[in-house]
């Protein structure tokens, strides 16, 4: 039995999911309030899926990119649960969720070419992006591109001409291209995901499974000031 | 007799990652990892560089705790975690890695107050505390005086700085003296070799109307204006700045004030004994200075060895393990980091 947690967009929560799917789903939307509501998710889901802590065999937690802030309440919550329970965690990364949720319910939305875009807030103006690509695996999808930060208006016109999936898109929508399809992280597909790649990590190909360090993708904010007289 | 409670404390409110464990009163592991290397060039705390560290460091450090404790988490009793004051992302760090223990292991947690904790920490060292106390606490991040009727519950505010810390005016004096960061120590030291009365800076809120208004506050940061300006004004008339003098000098300005009020807190209150907390509290001239004027009132000063009194996880265990002995109700597990916690709020 697996955990799921994602705290790298506006929806943070928890999922429990097993090879027969997804037995429980406890997630808030629309929120900053990571640590306060994280946990409590945590509980409910367990809760829900008639489990305790020592009911599970592994962690998987979305590594972002994401807002660091909320990232690491994720990231520290898993990798402690982890270590206290004894159970591996791994990381995941967090477009790879979304990639994964339009893989196997938004194909349609894909067109014909199979390529699309996810993108999430960066703040900044910027958007937290990835290309991917469907494909026959057992996930679905390809990633065709690393995780990148950068301003939404200096994508490629390629890029920014795919279908988009994820906050991204609908903020930007006069450079990218919005879909009807997830906007946020969804805990479950996490969790679905996590338990694909646990079963046949080599037919899912390394990418998805990763250790726990977040993708910050930025420098922290701070400068060194101008330095003092020697003495 | 019951069974002693043993308690896990973490402590992320600024750039220290503190996993301490107690039994009871007894101090099992005092774990601490910090990040201060990496703010150095920045001569003063980056929140994103500290919270990024307490992230690396989490795991480490609880393991680290745990064996030099001997113990396995799933021994422990309770957990006790810093909900605040402190720098909101590096304070979340640390209450989402507590609330995960505490989930994992079925234990209650609470999210206590981090000047609760450095008054607690005493305990640990010099047995239960006196009640009231009175506490003075002095770091980067605070001035405070506390009068302590029970740690656990009722700490009431006297005074605190109405503008930097203590220890910010170290730093700050310190890069105008070109000595490195985190000041205090380097004062500390190069004041050794200087003159405390070769220079009179000013006393902050010490006379007249400031006295009626702020008995018990303190200000530093005229008194940090006031040392940037005499070491300009010597530089300007091409003299030789003599630094250990003005590192003495200064030094003395501070200690001065943070004594003669704290024992006149003592004495206002009825009170007999300070406690003193906080990383300042780990310069040579305060302690001294205080044992000194706590001798002359008949005062009995407590100051934990500096190790305790700079930011660590043993002061939240401490604080923590009180609390379960007290019989207060755990904090809910939806407790959220408070960046500007009051200090009359002891628990979250
Ligand atoms: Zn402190």
């Amino acid at each position: 039995m697996l955990l799921a947690i994602d705290t790298s967009t506006l929806t943070i929560g928890a999922a429990v999911c097993n090879a027969d799917g997804v037995l429980s789903q406890a997630s808030e939307s629309g929120t900053r309030a990571h640590a306060e509501l994280l946990a409590p998710a945590i509980e409910e889901a367990l809760h829900a899926a008639s489990s305790t802590p020592a009911d599970l065999g592994a962690v998987v937690v979305g590594v972002g990119p994401g807002p660091f802030t909320g990232l690491r309440v994720g990231i520290v919550t898993a990798a402690v649960m982890g270590y206290t329970l004894g159970i591996p965690v791994h990381g995941i990364c967090s477009l790879d969720a979304i990639a994964f949720e339009v893989a196997t319910g938004h194909r349609d939305e894909v067109g014909p070419a199979g390529e699309f875009l996810v993108a999430t807030d960066a703040r900044r103006k910027e958007v937290y992006w990835a290309h991917y690509r469907l494909s026959d695996s057992a996930v679905g999808f390809t990633r065709v591109s690393d995780p990148a930060v950068n301003k939404a208006a200096d994508l490629s016109a390629d890029l920014a001409a795919l279908p988009g999936f994820g906050a991204g898109p609908s903020l930007y929508s006069e450079t990218l291209t919005p879909t009807q399809g997830p906007q946020n992280v969804s805990p479950a597909q996490l969790g679905l995901l996590g338990v694909l790649a646990l079963a046949d990590p080599a037919v899912v190909g390394a990418p998805i499974l990763r250790d726990e360090q977040p993708l910050y993708l930025r420098r922290p904010d701070a400068s060194a000031p101008p330095a003092p007289p020697a003495r | 007799m019951k069974h002693e409670p043993l308690v896990l404390g973490l402590e992320t409110s600024c750039d220290e990652t503190g996993v301490g464990i107690v039994r009871g009163i007894t101090l099992l592991a005092d774990a601490v990892a910090s990040s201060v290397d990496e703010h150095a060039r920045f001569g003063g705390v980056v929140p994103e560089v500290a919270s990024r560290a307490h992230l690396q460091a989490m795991l480490p450090t609880i393991d680290r705790a745990c064996q030099e404790a001997g113990i396995e988490l799933r021994d422990l009793d309770a957990i006790a975690v810093t909900a605040g004051p402190g720098l909101a992302g590096a304070l979340l760090v640390g209450v989402a890695a507590a609330k995960a223990l505490s989930l994992s292991l079925g234990i209650p947690l609470y999210g206590v107050n981090h000047l609760g904790a450095h008054v607690s920490v005493d305990v640990l060292e010099h047995g239960p505390l006196p009640e009231p106390t009175m506490a003075l606490l002095v770091s980067g991040g605070h001035s405070n005086l506390l009068l302590v009727p029970d740690v656990t519950h009722d700490i009431r505010s006297l005074g605190s700085t109405i503008d930097d810390a203590a220890g910010e005016a170290f730093d700050k004096v310190a890069r105008v003296l070109g000595l490195p960061f985190p000041g205090g120590p380097h004062i500390d030291r190069v004041a050794k070799g200087g003159n405390r009365k070769a220079i009179t800076f000013p006393r902050g809120l010490t006379a007249g109307k400031d006295m009626e208004r702020h008995e018990f506050d303190y200000s530093f940061s005229g008194l940090k204006t006031s040392v940037a300006r005499w070491v300009q004004a010597k530089e300007a008339a091409g003299e030789a700045v003599p630094v250990a003098d003005v590192a003495a000098s200064f030094q003395e300005a501070v200690v001065d004030v943070l004594t003669r009020k704290a024992v006149k807190a003592c004495q206002a209150n009825g009170v007999d004994h300070l406690l003193l907390g906080g990383g300042v509290a780990a310069n040579s001239r305060l302690r001294a200075l205080a044992q000194s004027r706590c001798d002359s009132a008949s005062i009995t000063m407590r100051v934990p060895r500096p190790a305790l009194c700079t930011d660590n996880g043993a002061m939240v265990a401490a604080l923590g393990s009180l609390m379960v002995a007290g019989g207060r109700e755990p904090s809910a597990l939806n407790l959220p980091a408070a960046s500007s916690q009051p200090v009359e709020l002891v628990q979250v």
